[in-house]
């Protein structure tokens, strides 16, 4: 063919080009589901690994710990009363402040002086206490310093037992009170959140649902139940109920729920317009049916996400409620009650505050860190 | 003509409230027919109310007034619940977004036997697997793409498994909602040639819907032209794509690009202007030649027959 004679190409030589789209191709990759792919991405997730690890074992500490040492929860007896923590083998590392001794620093004028106030402090007991001069003194006032420590196991004679976290001010086990505390804790918000759960999740799928008037008036009824506050409520209850678990798990369930179902509202109102709840309509399928098939399996995972959020949060409201006065009763623990009477022997035997301060804020981050981990896992843009 | 009328529809109307006293009128009087066997064609601008025609069709929204009857009878009557479900059978839709359509956590065995599910059409899990991959294979899908998840596939593999969802209660009409609007251009040929296999193998009558005519000519018997809520010009489609008479749908001609330089350098965009109308008199759809209606008031209406006679 030359080049004059382009013009003059026969028809037939032209044949159209077929774009075809491979649609009966197989695919090779593995078929995963969303959830096989959400699991695959929490666990991958090494904080979150390790959260649900701390977790896991607060929570068995909880059942099992009170019973690993021979103290009850409300033995009470004051001539034990406030003993510092001491564990076998780790008392002999004296960093760790395990060793089951008091310690403290004294000024005075002089040694003598300073020596005698630690003696005072130390129930007079002096043949228990170490006293180390630390600054000899010039005779002004305060000038000299001791660091005195007091072995107060043996003092009491008690030099086989062993309070692991220490007692409180009535002389009972802070170790078995702190597990117990914790329990109750992690009951309130375990049951405050599937209240929520349950309530929220009907409640905002109810109103986004059905829409129109019903939504309306369930929005208005929310609206005014959000504009009380916890603590209002929390007080008229307890004209009615007595503090306790029941009270403050109602005070939580009154409100609480309504985050949820604000949330569940929204995406069932987004998707029940989505064209496959359409089709699933033309096809007949009824509206139990599709709440079922359709709209649950598409909003499970933000349900999780934000159950696992409103477990701190409980957490966190209880803890209150019982540091101000208005929760768990004593003899009753729970971590709220606990910092509240740490708090109150906070300068002199630090210790009570420790250990429920410790345990309460590895569970908040811990339950944060795996909400976390979980709304990674369920967004499809986190997979890989 | 003595052809089936399938479905009549009959000054439907369809008004959305929005807010305490606002209320859109998305369809407003919407008459024609469909024959059994054909391919009805929907066309208009984004917005005009094609898609709430259909829904409303379909029952999936209520209608504020008019009629639909499907095989003579009424569809938006009071129904009992297995009235409902055999016009459930007889109707179905094709969705536009194949993102949106398919339900991200069922497999695509599930949401093809959803259809076979509700209506109870096969009475155990072989027999259900067995029918779902009989369907894929009309639509062009491999049969092991059953146990696969909607996010694995591509827009127009999407688009034909909710062809066959459709398919799968043996429907006589389906809606097509703008269903190659979402795809690439090579693959709205492919989508819109499978649809018209299966119409021949299946006897379907389609109500095909979509914003631009140039596919709708190469599918559609015949053409109703929406703007604003209204039916504006319905004829066949050579008929309307050669002899255009209301000054929207010349200008939505207008619009078409050809591959054709020669006739692309004189192509002139007509932009429609609803104020060459006459207002005084009643809009009406009235037949201007056999077949061809137009949407206008009376005094228009000598003037169309008149341009028609001379030439
Ligand atoms: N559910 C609804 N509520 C209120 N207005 C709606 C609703 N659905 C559609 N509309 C309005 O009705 C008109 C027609 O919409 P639609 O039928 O979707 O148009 P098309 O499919 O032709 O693009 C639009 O103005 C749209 O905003
Ligand atoms: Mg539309």
């Amino acid at each position: 063919m030359d080049k004059n004679n382009l013009n003059n190409i026969p028809k037939d030589l032209f044949v159209p080009l077929v774009r075809k789209e491979d649609t009966s191709d197989r695919i090779s990759t593995p078929s995963r589901t969303f959830f096989q792919d959400a699991k695959r991405t929490l666990f991958n997730n090494k904080p979150a690994v390790f959260s649900m690890i701390l977790i896991l074992f607060i929570i068995i500490m909880s059942i099992v710990g009170p019973w690993m040492n021979s103290f009850g929860s409300d033995e009470q007896d004051l001539k034990r009363a406030k003993m510092p923590p001491r564990v076998p083998v780790l008392e002999n590392v004296s960093w760790l402040g395990m060793d089951g001794t008091l310690s403290g620093t004294f000024q005075g004028k002089d040694v003598q002086q300073a020596t005698a106030k630690a003696n005072a402090r130390f129930d007079r007991k002096e043949e228990f206490i170490d006293i180390k001069v630390i600054n000899k003194g010039d005779g002004t006032r305060n000038s000299a310093e001791v660091k005195a420590t007091y072995h107060i196991y043996e003092a009491k004679d008690m030099k086989d037992t062993y309070f692991w976290f220490g007692s409180d001010a009535l002389g009972r086990d802070q170790w078995t009170r702190l597990w117990e505390g914790t329990r109750v804790s992690l009951i309130i918000a375990f049951v405050a959140a599937v209240l929520d759960l349950v309530i929220g999740v009907a409640y905002g799928g109810i109103s986004g649902f059905y829409g129109g008037r019903v939504d309306n008036v369930m929005q208005r009824i929310a609206e005014i139940l959000v504009g009380i506050p916890n603590l209002v409520i929390i007080l008229l209850m307890m004209l009615v109920l007595k503090p306790g678990i029941i009270s403050i798990v109602i005070a939580l369930s009154i409100t609480g729920w309504i985050g949820m179902s604000r949330i569940v509202r929204g995406e069932v109102l987004k998707l029940k317009n989505q064209e496959f709840v359409l089709a699933s309509r033309t096809l007949g399928t009824s509206n139990g049916t599709i709440i079922r098939k359709h709209l649950v399996p598409n909003i499970s995972g933000i349900i999780i996400i934000n159950t696992m959020f409103s477990v701190p949060g409980a957490i966190f409201f209880e803890a209150f409620l019982s540091f101000i006065g208005l929760g768990i009763v004593p003899p009753d623990a729970s971590l709220g009650s606990l910092i509240d009477l740490g708090f109150d022997n906070l300068r002199l035997y630090p210790y009570m505050l420790v250990f429920p301060a410790i345990v309460i804020s590895v569970l908040m981050i811990a339950f944060n860190i795996v909400g976390d981990g979980l709304r990674d896992a369920f967004d499809p843009k986190m997979h890989k | 003509m003595t052809r089936e009328k399938l479905l009549e529809v009959k000054n439907l109307q369809k008004h959305f409230a929005v807010g305490k006293k606002n209320t859109i009128k998305a369809v407003d009087g919407v008459s024609f027919d469909v024959y059994k066997g054909e391919t009805f064609g929907l066309v208009g601008e984004s917005g005009c109310g094609k898609s709430t025609t259909g829904r409303t069709i379909i029952r999936l929204y209520d209608a504020t007034g008019g009629e639909v009857k499907f095989a003579g009878e009424d569809v938006h009557g009071k129904k009992n619940k297995s009235e409902l479900l055999k016009f459930n059978r007889k109707m179905q839709m094709i969705f536009q977004d194949p993102s949106s359509s398919l339900n991200p956590r069922m497999t695509v065995l599930d949401i093809i036997a959803e259809g076979l599910d509700v209506h109870k059409l096969v009475k155990n899990d072989a027999e259900r697997k067995a029918k779902v991959e009989e369907l894929l294979e009309a639509v062009g899908l491999n049969r092991e793409h059953a146990t696969r998840f909607p996010h694995e596939f591509s827009g127009g593999q999407r688009q034909r498994i909710g062809i066959a969802r459709a398919l799968a209660v043996d429907p006589e009409f389906i809606i097509a909602d703008e269903p190659i609007s979402a795809l690439d251009v090579s693959i709205q040929a492919q989508v819109v040639n499978l649809l018209k296999k299966l119409q021949k193998e299946r006897g379907l009558t389609y109500l095909f819907i979509a914003h631009d005519l140039s596919m709708v000519k190469y599918i559609s018997d015949r053409i109703g032209v929406m703007y604003m809520g209204n039916l504006v010009e319905l004829a066949e489609s050579d008929e309307l794509y050669n002899n255009p008479i209301h000054p929207y749908t010349k200008s939505l001609l207008s619009a078409i690009p050809l591959p054709d330089p020669r006739y692309e350098r004189t192509r002139k965009r007509i932009s429609y202007d609803p104020t060459v109308h006459d207002t005084d008199g009643e809009f009406e759809l009235r037949e201007v030649t056999p077949g061809h209606f137009v949407r206008c008031t009376a005094k228009e209406f000598e003037r169309y027959q008149n341009e028609q006679k001379n030439k």
